[in-house]
C-alpha cells in the first residue's frame, strides 16, 4: 500500500467506468474528478441511470474503476488486492442501502454486529458496542427483533447501526430514504446528519431535492459526468458553480 | 471471523431450513449407516468362523495320508497310491520335542443303541489326546487312560446330545451301550457345545483307537491330529514330521500336512478383504449424498446472492465467504455422521439382542472411515458451490442476479 501525503480524504482523478452491454460499450462514468475532505456532507443527485450509484460503489470499493486513480484515506486503491479492498471496506467504510440489506433470519442485534463478527471481535464486546449504538438510535428495545418485526424506519436504523459498529470514517448511503415514508425518511436523515456532525464524512445519493439541498455540498450528475458541484455554507449561502 | 462465530452463523442457516437440513443429513446418515451395517455383517461372519477355528484348537497340525500336489497343475491330485498312516506313525510323531499331544483318528459310522433306542452315529476311534487337541472337555467322567487305549478296552465317551437321546434323564456314566454288536461302558460325557465347522461333536461317540481298529477291522488311520507345544515354530515342526514319516514310509513323501493356523490366517485375510470391499461398495451411497449436497449447495448459493453480496460489501473476504459455506456443509455432515453412527450402532445392537446365533460387529475402521469419507466427500462437493459464492461481485450479488 502506498500512503500519499494529502489533506483530502478521498480523491478521484480521471475516473472512467464502461460496461459492455451486448456489443455496445456503455460509458457510465466519464473522467470524474472529485476530492472530498474529512467530515464533508455531500449529496449526489441526478436522473436515473446517470451513474450515481456507480460512482458511490467506486468510492466504496465495491466496484473497480477502469481508468484513473482513487485515493482513499491516503491509500491508492487501484493496486490493492481484493482481500485488501475487503479489509478497507470493513474498517474504513460504512454502507447504507435503499433496501436495507438485512439478513432475515438474524435478529437486529445479529445483523448489526456482522462486521464485528467478520473482524473477529468477541461476543461480549460486540453486544456492548451494538447496544450503545441502538440506544443512541432509539432502538434499545429492538435488539432481539427479527427484521420482519420491524418498521422500515427501524430497519434502516438497524442498517445504520451495522454501518457504524466499526466506527468508519466515511458513510456511503445510496438512497437511504428511498423505501421509507416521509416521516421515517426524515428521522433517518436526522440520524445520518447527527453522525456527520460528530465528524464522519457522509456521502448520500438521493432523488429527493429537499433532502439533497440539506447537504453542505451538492453534486449533480448527468450521463456519467458531474455537471455541478455546489457548496452551501449554511450561514452565508454562497454557491460555486462548476461547468 | 472466529471459528465459534462461523459455526454459529452456519447453525442458524441450518436451523432456518430445517427440512433441507434434515433431508441432507439423512442422506449422509443413510450412507454411513449402510457402510456400518454391511461391514458389520462381514466382520460378524469373520468372527464367527474364527471362533469356530479357535474352538478346534489352535496350534494344530492335521496329517492326511497321501501327497497333495498343488504345484504345476491346477487340479490337485495324488501322485502315488498312499501308504496308510498307522498308529505307530502317530506314536513316532509323539516323540518329537515340539509336539504336545497326538491324536490318531479312525472314523466311521456305527449303529449305537441302548435298551430299545438306537441311532446311526459317527464313531471316532482315538486317544485321550483327541480331547486335548480338539479342545474338548468332559462334563462327566475322566475319559481314557493311557492303558485303556493300548488295550482296546470296551469303553466310550459320548456327546451330550447322544447321551440325551439314548439315556434321557437317566444316569449314563458307567452304563453300557452297544456299538454295532459290541458292548461299551460309558466313561465320559462331552460338555455341551455348538456345532463346530459342520461336525456336531455332541452327536458322536469316541472309543479307544485300538477298539476302533478292531470294530472297523482296519488299522488305517483317517488322519493324525498333532497339538504343538506353545511358541513352537510350526514350519520347522512340519518339516520334522515330514522327514520322520518319510523315513518310516520307505523314503516316500506320502502325507499332507495342513496347518490350522495357516488356514485360519488365510481365511482371515480373505474375509477382511471381502469386508473392506463390501464397505467400499456401501460407500457409494456416501458419494450419492455428496452429489445431493453439491446440488443443494448450488441452489443455496444462488438463493442467497443478496446475503453474499452484503457480506462482501461489509468487508467479508472471498475466503471468509468460502469458509462460511464450507462450514455449513461440515456442520451438516457432522449431523449426518452422528445420526448414521447412532443408527448403525443401535440397529446392530438391536439385531444382536434378538438374534443370538449370529453377532453383527461393526469394525472400528468402518466407523472411522465412513465418518472421514463423509467429511472429505462433503467438503469436496461443496468446494465448487462455495468457490462460486466466494467469487461473487458484491454489487450485482446484492441486486440479486
Ligand atoms: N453491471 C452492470 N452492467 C451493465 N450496465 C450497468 C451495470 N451497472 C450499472 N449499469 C448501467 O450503468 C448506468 C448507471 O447506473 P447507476 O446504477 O449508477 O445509475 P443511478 O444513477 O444510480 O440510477 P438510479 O437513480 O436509477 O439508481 C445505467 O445505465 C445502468 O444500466
Ligand atoms: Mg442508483
Amino acid at each position: 500500500m502506498t500512503k500519499l501525503a494529502t489533506t483530502k480524504q478521498i480523491t478521484l482523478s480521471h475516473i472512467d467506468k464502461t460496461y459492455i452491454v451486448g456489443e455496445k460499450p456503455l460509458h457510465v462514468l466519464n473522467d470524474i474528478n472529485l476530492s472530498i475532505e474529512a467530515g464533508e456532507y455531500i449529496s449526489i443527485m441526478g436522473p436515473s441511470g446517470s451513474g450515481k450509484s456507480t460512482l458511490l460503489n467506486m468510492i466504496g470499493l465495491l466496484d473497480r474503476v477502469d481508468n484513473g486513480s482513487l485515493v482513499l484515506e491516503h491509500t491508492e486503491t487501484s493496486s490493492l488486492t481484493e482481500e485488501q479492498r475487503a479489509k478497507l471496506r470493513r474498517n474504513s467504510l460504512g454502507f447504507i442501502f435503499q433496501n436495507f440489506q438485512l439478513i432475515s433470519r438474524l435478529t437486529a442485534l445479529e445483523n448489526a454486529e456482522l462486521p464485528l463478527v467478520l473482524a473477529g471481535i468477541d461476543g461480549s464486546k460486540r453486544s456492548k458496542i451494538v447496544t450503545k449504538l441502538f440506544e443512541s438510535l432509539g432502538l434499545a428495545d429492538r435488539l432481539q427483533h427479527l427484521p420482519k418485526q420491524l418498521s422500515g424506519g427501524q430497519l434502516q436504523r438497524v442498517a445504520i447501526a451495522r454501518a457504524m459498529v466499526m466506527s468508519p470514517k466515511i458513510l456511503l448511503a445510496d438512497e437511504p430514504t428511498g423505501n421509507l415514508d416521509q416521516k421515517s425518511g426524515k428521522e433517518v436523515v436526522h440520524v445520518l446528519e447527527k453522525l456527520n456532525l460528530q465528524g464522519i464524512t457522509l456521502i448520500m445519493v438521493t432523488h429527493d431535492h429537499e433532502l439533497g439541498a440539506r447537504a453542505n455540498r451538492q453534486l449533480k450528475m448527468v450521463d456519467g459526468v458531474i455537471v455541478s458541484d455546489t457548496s452551501t455554507c449554511h450561514e452565508k449561502g454562497t454557491k460555486n458553480e462548476v461547468a | 471471523m472466529k471459528w465459534r462465530d462461523s459455526w454459529r452463523f452456519s447453525a442458524q442457516v441450518l436451523l432456518r431450513h430445517k427440512a433441507r437440513t434434515a433431508l441432507l443429513s439423512f442422506a449422509v446418515a443413510i450412507g454411513v449407516c449402510s457402510v456400518l451395517l454391511l461391514t458389520s455383517v462381514g466382520e460378524g461372519a469373520r468372527h464367527y468362523v474364527s471362533k469356530e477355528f479357535a474352538s478346534l484348537g489352535s496350534d494344530v497340525l492335521i496329517i492326511l495320508p497321501g501327497k497333495k500336489e498343488t504345484s504345476g497343475g491346477s487340479i490337485p491330485f495324488y501322485s502315488t497310491t498312499p501308504r496308510d498312516l498307522t498308529i505307530q506313525d502317530a506314536q513316532a510323531i509323539k516323540h518329537l520335542s515340539s509336539v504336545k499331544s497326538v491324536a490318531p483318528v479312525i472314523l466311521g459310522t456305527a449303529l449305537v443303541s441302548h435298551k430299545n433306542k438306537s441311532r446311526e452315529v459317527i464313531t471316532i476311534g482315538s486317544t485321550q489326546g483327541f480331547l486335548h487337541v480338539r479342545n474338548l472337555t468332559l462334563s462327566h467322567g475322566r475319559g481314557f487312560s493311557q492303558k485303556s487305549a493300548d488295550l482296546a478296552e470296551s469303553i466310550c465317551i459320548i456327546g451330550a446330545q447322544l447321551k440325551d437321546d439314548l439315556f434321557g434323564r437317566d444316569k449314563a456314566m458307567g452304563q453300557w451301550l452297544k456299538i454295532a454288536d459290541r458292548r461299551y461302558r460309558v466313561v465320559g460325557i462331552l460338555e455341551k457345545r455348538g456345532e463346530s465347522l459342520g461336525l456336531d461333536m455332541s452327536d458322536m461317540v469316541i472309543i479307544p483307537i485300538r477298539s476302533a481298529e478292531s470294530l472297523f477291522n482296519s488299522p488305517a488311520l483317517f488322519r493324525i491330529l498333532v497339538g504343538l507345544k506353545p511358541l513352537q515354530d510350526e514350519l520347522v515342526t512340519q518339516q520334522r514330521i515330514l522327514s520322520l514319516i518319510k523315513k518310516r514310509h520307505d523314503d516316500e513323501e506320502d502325507i499332507t500336512i495342513i496347518s490350522q493356523n495357516a488356514m485360519m490366517s488365510s481365511f482371515d485375510k480373505i474375509s477382511n478383504f471381502l469386508t473392506i470391499a463390501i464397505g467400499v461398495i456401501a460407500s457409494i451411497s456416501l458419494v450419492v449424498a455428496g452429489f445431493l449436497i453439491m446440488n443443494v449447495s448450488y441452489i443455496s448459493v444462488s438463493k442467497r446472492q443478496q446475503e453474499i453480496g452484503l457480506l462482501k460489501a461489509i468487508g467479508a473476504t472471498a475466503n471468509e465467504v468460502r469458509i462460511i459455506f464450507l462450514t455449513e456443509s461440515a456442520l451438516l455432515i457432522c449431523l449426518g455422521v452422528c445420526l448414521g453412527l447412532t443408527a448403525g450402532y443401535t440397529l446392530t445392537a438391536l439385531f444382536n439382542q434378538f438374534i443370538a446365533s449370529f453377532v453383527l460387529i461393526i469394525p472400528w475402521w468402518a466407523a472411522l472411515a465412513s465418518g472421514l469419507m463423509s467429511f472429505i466427500i462433503g467438503l469436496l462437493f461443496t468446494w465448487l458451490p462455495a468457490a462460486k459464492a466466494a467469487s461473487q461481485d458484491p454489487v450485482s450479488a446484492m441486486r440479486g442476479n
